[in-house]
């Protein structure tokens, strides 16, 4: 039985076509992917991401305790309501999920986690932070929405009162600020600016209609899909997963290696890393008819790669993908597209910033 | 619910076929199979010439979610081609029975479209 964001009859009142994603019920898209996304490049779009948690984590010892569990280094969280991306990694070095974790007081600290992982994550972080005395409060009473694009920000200032609207206009990327109910955060999975804006399930389809009233448009996963590979972002469970490392799937840098700090996973990290990471992630793009697809082999000098993403651009109005081939794999690639072999280009993410192509993508 | 025109034929995998004035058969696909793949993205048609066998894979569809192959309702010479999809494979999602055309062919066999479901009947598939 699939579950249900307190969204859910806005969707269906829009005219959503729903699927299940990760056991939940969700807007694919309302009428027209293609159109979504390119109202989210040019003006604003919105999405219910309900679906995934918010976590607290709350005790004296957060801060010891989170710069054991992750990957990156939340020492880099010095000021209120900073964000960080990053991996949280099992001893192996695999990825169990990738998050944002957010900075609030020396004794809080806020994760956001996909929907699909939510319980393993949770058993984890739980069974981690025994030794810790914290508490670990999933917030299922709170939804979410994310409104993205160049217009976004203003449309949701301008629905909140002046000083209101003073502190969350002030937020630099990458911070978040605690605003009456709405926790609002300048973060994103579309490569926009924008808002992820968190708050008690019981007004969020309030709040949802009076975004709709001022213009910004329902986009469904089919848009989030499209959006997050143009701006070069990696998706759980397709581009990684607790068989990858992060050095696999082009997150070394989410990694913080640099000092002495003992994290989950380093020590298999620094044995891939002496011994030579075998895998190199890339990402390409398609001349011509067809769209890349995760499980298409790519074929390479030095063995086969796969694509772990892929999907027709919107923007760019051709087929990009992003995947792992093998390290000393040089020269041009193939991809086998349903039994023919088309050559690929190979370029560096992201592949659209500011609405258009990245330099030395087209 | 997806609209089935009632003056048009119809195959199992989602062809719809229409009898033009000067005889020739006009060929798409429908509005649920329009509805199930998502947008549009790439077309891919058969060349003015070729000969289609009923039952052959003659065209593919390509959506953001899927490629999907077209197989050729009724046997014949294929003697126009929708030109427009090549730019705006789109109008298959907006306009299927219409401006979405994919292709024409001048019929061999009469009796073929004898094999081919009516509304009624390609409706009563969609519920299976």
């Amino acid at each position: 039985m699939a579950r249900k964001t307190t969204l859910y009859s806005a969707h269906i009142a829009a005219g959503a076509k729903m699927v299940d994603f990760g056991g939940w019920d969700m807007p694919i898209n309302y009428g027209s992917q293609i159109e979504e996304h390119h109202q989210v490049r040019g003006e604003a779009g919105m999405f219910d991401v309900s679906h995934m948690s918010a976590v607290d984590v709350e005790g004296e010892r957060s801060r010891q305790f989170l710069s054991f569990l992750l990957a990156n280094d939340v020492a880099k969280l010095r000021e209120s309501g900073k964000a960080l991306y990053s991996c949280m990694l099992n001893k192996q070095g695999g990825v169990i999920d990738d998050l944002i974790v957010y900075y609030l007081d020396e004794t809080r600290f806020r994760l956001v986690i996909n929907a699909a992982t939510t319980d393993k994550d949770l058993a984890w972080i739980k069974r981690q932070a025994g030794p810790f005395d914290l508490g670990i409060a999933p917030r299922r009473d709170l939804a979410m929405i994310a409104v993205q694009g160049p217009a976004a920000r203003d449309k949701v200032l301008g629905l909140m009162p002046a000083e209101d609207a003073a502190m969350a206009g002030a937020l630099k990327p990458f911070f978040a600020v605690q605003v009456g109910e709405l926790f609002i955060a300048r973060t994103g999975y579309t490569g926009e600016d924008g808002f992820e804006i968190t708050l008690p399930g019981a007004q969020a389809h309030a709040f949802w209609d009076r975004l709709l009233e001022a213009g910004v448009r329902p986009c469904g996963l089919g848009a989030r899909d499209t959006l997050r590979l143009e701006a070069g972002m990696n998706l759980y469970g397709q581009d990684m997963d607790e068989e990858t490392t992060p050095l696999e799937a082009g997150l070394g840098w989410t990694v913080a290696m640099k000092d002495e700090r003992e994290f989950i996973g380093r020590e298999a990290l620094e044995a891939q890393k002496a011994a030579g990471v075998p895998w190199r992630f890339a990402g390409f793009t398609l001349e011509g008819r067809g769209v890349l697809r995760a499980g298409q082999r790519v074929v390479t000098n030095a063995g086969d790669g796969v694509i772990t993403s892929g999907t027709y651009s919107p923007t760019l109005q051709k087929a990009i993908g992003m995947g792992r081939i093998p390290a000393e794999a040089d020269g041009t690639c193939q991809v086998d597209m349903r039994g023919k072999l088309l050559e690929l280009r190979t370029v560096r993410p992201p592949f659209v910033r500011n609405g258009a192509a990245c330099e030395g993508i087209l | 619910m997806s609209n089935i025109p009632e003056d048009l034929k119809y195959t199992q995998s989602h062809e719809w076929v229409s009898r033009e004035a000067n005889g020739n058969v006009r060929i798409g696909i429908t509005d649920h199979a329009q509805e199930a793949l998502g947008d549009l993205v790439f077309v891919e048609l058969p060349a003015v010439g070729d000969e289609t066998d009923q039952g052959d894979s003659v065209a593919v569809v390509e959506s953001v979610k899927a490629a999907s192959d077209i197989y050729a309702p009724v046997t014949g010479e294929v003697v126009a081609i929708n030109e427009d999809l090549e730019d705006d494979p789109g109008l298959i999602n907006n306009d299927p029975y219409g401006d979405g055309w994919l292709y024409e062919v001048a019929l061999s066999d009469e009796s073929e479209l004898d094999d081919l479901l009516d509304a009624e009947a390609y409706e009563e598939s969609l519920e299976d």
